[in-house]
């Protein structure tokens, strides 16, 4: 699926954000190949929303003509997604550190829930207090996706996947364009806890 | 029984009787609830705390959270807009500690400014309760519903529960005195041998604007008596008489950096919240020559 059309309805044909392609191929096999009914999916990153916009329209999830006025008065899609006005199920999201909290909250009630975070936004110590309290409850429905695209001021020395292995989660590390490798990282067996996937994705 | 035991008490009950209850903790409070599968206690994390509950209610549950006012509200204060808030998502807070309760811990442990922050925020319904079984009334009433409930406990109670729901009034008479929650008991002692008319609130938000209009008849002198921060509740006044001429004294909390230690009682009364205090002060207002209105 070439989801370079329905991005160039949001941006024009050239100036493609970064923050936003970063994410395109996580969020399309999350939609095409991973979810399941009944599944719970929160983007947390809510900067550079033009690739879940896109996906969401590729599904049919929202109306494709949705993506030529994002962010004007009227348009249910903003620059940061907001839940109320986005039927899409998920959460409002553009203050960073957030979602993985929530993503927490949704799957102690059971659901399979998958969140999507940023590697900057990993430095906000609230996703950390999720982190350890998931690994430590052994919280098999949760999987975090973490799409690093090294935007990490400080970056993270000896890689983020250590972190989330030190406090008890699955945590495996792929190419975050290797569509394949993502759909098998995203779809892991929890083995009595948490999954973390790391997808790199470098320019 | 204080409020906060009580609260213990519904919570716990509450949990056998409702399977969308959740109750989420941050170590305070977690050795006062028997253990049970949707109680949560996420260790000393307030922001994932909020986070935590915002979750649950995605998922259709109620989540029920609880710690000190100031780790409640302040601490988790964006997560409070954002997670609940604008994600639109119900939750019941409950609070201990309010503005002076721990005056020997210090200022990290109070939250005089507890309801007025939440009132900057759309859809919140604020309760004060002044003795147990108000608290047990807004806590019950609040469980089987959908919104943003923040009931607030505090050690100082009234000698009895008020009967009735909004503003009701207790006594007539000039100027119509209203007392939140445990500022009652102070503020009938305080107006005892005065003129003053006296009415009784808990439900702080929404305001009972139309009540308050009632309530005061042909008068035009209103004093609040608030036991968080003072003028928390001033602006609502002033919305509920806009096309009245009138005055209004806002007593509360007066000095959020008081910087003293001792007991609660020593804390009333340095923000002028004991029976003294207010007395003198609503015979001040009263006394304010004409010309001066």
């Amino acid at each position: 699926m070439n989801l370079t059309p329905l991005l160039d309805r949001l941006d024009g044909d050239e100036k493609h954000d970064w923050s936003a392609l970063s994410t395109l191929d996580v969020l399309w096999v999350l939609y095409d190949r991973v979810l399941q009914d009944g599944d719970r999916f929160m983007l947390s990153k809510g900067h550079g929303p033009q690739a879940y916009y896109a996906v969401l329209a590729a599904k049919g999830v929202i109306p494709e003509s949705w993506l030529d006025s994002w962010g004007d008065y009227d348009s249910p899609l903003g620059h940061h997604p907001d839940r109320i006005l986005l039927p899409a199920g998920g959460i409002s999201s553009g203050s960073l550190g957030h979602g993985l909290p929530i993503a927490v909250g949704t799957a102690l009630t059971g659901y399979r829930t998958f969140v999507l975070v940023g590697d900057g936004e990993l430095d906000e110590g609230s996703n950390w207090e999720a982190v350890q309290f998931a690994g430590r409850r052994r919280l098999g429905t949760l999987t975090a996706i973490v799409v690093d695209n090294a935007s990490a001021s400080y970056g993270w020395p000896d890689g983020i996947a250590r972190r989330f292995d030190l406090e008890g989660w699955d945590a495996v590390t792929v190419d975050g364009r290797d569509r394949d490798a993502l759909a098998e990282a995203m779809s892991r067996n929890h083995v009595g806890g948490p999954v973390a996937v790391i997808a790199e994705v470098r320019r | 029984m204080s409020m906060r035991s009580r609260f213990y008490t519904l919570a716990a009950q509450a949990l056998e009787d409702d399977e969308r209850v959740w109750v989420v903790l941050a170590d305070i409070g977690a050795g006062e609830l028997p253990r049970h599968p949707r109680l949560v206690n996420v260790g000393i994390r307030e922001q994932l705390m909020i986070g935590v509950a915002a979750g649950l209610g995605l998922a259709g549950k109620r989540p029920i959270v609880h710690s000190y006012a100031p780790f409640l509200v302040e601490r988790p204060w964006e997560q409070i807009k954002l997670d609940l808030g604008h994600n639109d998502v119900g939750a019941i807070l409950v609070s201990n500690g309010a503005s002076y309760d721990a005056s020997r811990a210090g200022r990290t442990h109070q939250a005089p400014e507890d309801v007025a922050l939440l009132a900057t925020l759309p859809g919140w319904r604020i309760e004060v309760p002044g003795h147990p079984d108000e608290l047990e009334r807004a806590f019950l009433r609040a469980v089987p519903g959908d919104d943003r409930v923040y009931i607030r406990t505090t050690l100082e109670e009234n000698q009895a529960p008020v009967g009735g729901d909004g503003l009701v009034k207790l006594r007539d008479g000039a100027p119509l005195v209203v007392a939140v929650g445990p500022t009652l008991a102070p503020t009938l002692e305080a107006t005892a041998e005065l003129d003053a008319g006296v009415a009784y609130l808990t439900t702080v938000r929404p305001f009972p604007r139309r009540e308050l209009r009632e309530a005061l008849g042909d008068g035009d002198e209103v004093v609040l008596v608030e036991p968080y921060l003072s003028g928390t509740s001033a602006a609502e006044v002033s919305r509920a008489l806009v096309d009245r001429p009138h005055r209004l004294l806002a007593l509360g909390i007066e000095h959020p950096e008081l910087r003293k230690y001792g007991d609660p009682s020593e804390h009333r009364a340095a923000h002028g919240l004991d029976a003294r205090g207010i007395r003198a002060r609503i015979e001040r207002f009263v006394a304010t020559p004409t010309e001066v209105r």
